[in-house]
């Protein structure tokens, strides 16, 4: 498609705006966690490397890092399978009520978090009487559910099933076949399904400040508890940078993926 | 083992059911039990010197969200906010994804692409966090940044909200635009331009319209996310108030007016889900 010079132009200038809007505040926080002044009073007029070493001698934050990583590792493990399971179904089949279900797979993302939070902490705190661990790992679940679902279908849509019944067709059971010809298929669909699931779970605040426990504190609720505290302010700067640079690491992984293919 | 293989080879719905059981028994139960369960105690009473649920039925609850003007104001505000950061999000995304997808160099895209969905792997909180730096009062970057042409940071409050929401949402709106730009066929965009029509007549007359349900299913997610939002608005929000924060306060005082209000969203939501659904943007979700 031929542009002129000035949209093009315009075209460019969006793109670096843009680029400028996403990256300048999360640059600015990276710099923040070496001020030396505690209110990160801008421009800074020192730099100091203590409040790292505050942070990574910090017990509260070691503590709320296990935690989110083993309710991500479970969550995304139910995920995994109850996602491609659904996925399996829907994509490959026609049958009644089809596209209900799979609306119903879609609706813990298009209904806001607070929703779903307070409804399963009523359900919760009724049934099993307290919030527990275990709580927060069933929420994060059914919202996990549907990334893995979303990109298994995708994938499961655009094979269609000519591979598989050639397999079976050639005396290869349903077990086999899905051993050696339907998994290895969708395998980088569920990984990076799963990877989303976990960058999901570990980074959810809304669902989890209504499922999580008596001193059940994940990363984020961490980060949120100690926001507003002025003295705490370094050290949750130098959490929040350490998750920016940390971020980088799925990006890079899904790229390696994608160019493997 | 072989019988059961044997059965579900001769019958299709057995294969179904057996698939579908138990992912569709953890929504059922769990998601839509709850939803449904949060409905029934909306229509319940309170006892207000326990903050106890009584089991009775009433619409009381429903009557004062509906007839309270205050409540009203902040669903009207709410919807400002949520269509307010759609709109800005898909002003900034279309550009960017058109650039992305039918401009950049194919070698660029997968960098560009990268450089878009890193921040969406950065925590919410860290996000949210960086604009509350950003937007501190007397001390924070945008008040450095004004003061020299002498003007004053807008602070925290409606403002540092949509900006903070628009941010937060952005990276959602761009994908799924991007996904449908990049499945634009070249050979449409060069009839478009061999019959005469200049780019901004070919963007908006073929570009755009094709790309609709890809803008739509960003839509969801940025309007949704919008409204729902409480922590955000606390963050930035100063004395700025959503549907979200009034849920929130009311939730452990009385939890069956915050359900009644929690339904708000839920019903604005369906409507807006129920309005796009023919435009097939629930596929490109």
């Amino acid at each position: 498609m031929k542009l002129s010079r000035t949209a093009r132009a315009t075209l460019l200038g969006t793109m670096i705006f843009g680029f400028t809007f996403i990256y300048l505040p999360l640059a600015l926080v990276v710099i923040n966690s070496f001020n030396t002044n505690k209110s990160f009073a801008w421009p800074p007029t020192g730099f100091t490397t203590v409040w790292w070493s505050k942070a990574a001698a910090n017990d509260g934050i070691r503590d709320a890092v296990m935690r989110s990583v083993i309710t991500a590792l479970i969550a995304t493990s139910i995920a995994l399978i109850l996602g491609s399971l659904a996925a399996a179904a829907i994509s490959r089949y026609e049958f009644f009520g089809r596209d209900a279900i799979s609306l119903l797979f879609v609706l813990p993302i298009a209904l806001p978090g607070i929703v779903t939070g307070i409804a399963l902490n009523n359900v919760f705190t009724n049934f099993f009487g307290k919030l527990t661990f275990f709580t927060i790992v069933i929420g994060h679940a059914t919202f996990c559910i549907v990334v893995v679902f979303n990109n298994v279908a995708a994938r499961y849509r655009r094979l269609g099933m000519n591979l598989q019944e050639a397999s079976m067709d050639l005396g290869a059971s349903r077990f086999t076949t899905f051993r050696l010809v339907t998994f290895p298929l969708i395998r980088s669909a569920l990984v990076a399904g799963g990877l989303l699931a976990f960058g999901l779970s570990f980074d959810e605040i809304i669902v989890t400040t209504f499922t999580a426990g008596a001193g059940q504190t994940t990363l984020p609720i961490w980060i949120f508890q100690n926001l507003f505290r002025p003295n705490q302010a370094p050290i949750v700067n130098v959490v929040a940078a350490a998750l920016i640079l940390i971020s980088i690491l799925p990006i890079y992984l899904s790229q390696r993926l994608t160019a493997e293919k | 083992m072989a019988n059961i293989q044997n059965f579900l080879h001769r019958n299709v719905r057995a294969r179904i059911a057996t698939l579908l059981a138990i992912p569709l028994a953890w929504l059922l139960i769990i998601y839509i039990g709850s939803l449904f369960a949060l409905f029934i105690t909306s229509i319940w009473k309170i006892d207000t010197f326990t903050s106890k649920v009584i089991r009775e039925f009433t619409l009381q609850n429903f009557i004062d969200v509906f007839t309270d003007r205050a409540y009203f104001n902040v669903t009207v505000r709410t919807l400002i906010v949520a269509i307010s950061v759609t709109l800005i999000c898909a002003l900034i995304a279309i550009p960017m994804a058109f650039f992305m997808a039918r401009i950049a160099k194919p070698k660029s895209r997968p960098v560009l692409i990268a450089l878009v969905l890193t921040p969406l792997w950065a925590s919410y909180l860290v996000k949210i966090y960086a604009w509350r730096t950003m937007f501190y009062p007397e001390s924070g970057f945008l008040q450095w940044l004004i003061s020299p042409i002498g003007g004053t940071s807008p602070g925290f409050g409606m403002f540092a909200v949509i900006i903070g929401l628009t941010y937060l949402w952005l990276p959602y709106m761009v994908l799924p635009i991007f996904a449908g730009m990049e499945k634009l066929p070249s050979s449409v965009l060069d009839a478009s331009s061999d019959l005469g029509a200049k780019p901004g007549r070919t963007f908006f007359g073929v570009v755009l319209p094709i790309t609709w349900p890809a803008i739509i299913a960003g839509s969801v997610f940025t309007f949704s996310l919008s409204m729902g939002d409480y922590i955000t608005v606390q963050i930035l929000g100063g004395t700025f108030q959503m549907l979200g924060n009034v849920v929130y306060q009311n939730f452990s005082l009385n939890l069956p007016f915050a359900a009644a209000v929690a339904l708000i969203p839920v019903i604005i939501m369906m409507i807006y889900l129920g309005s796009v659904r023919k435009t097939g943007a629930l596929d490109n979700l």
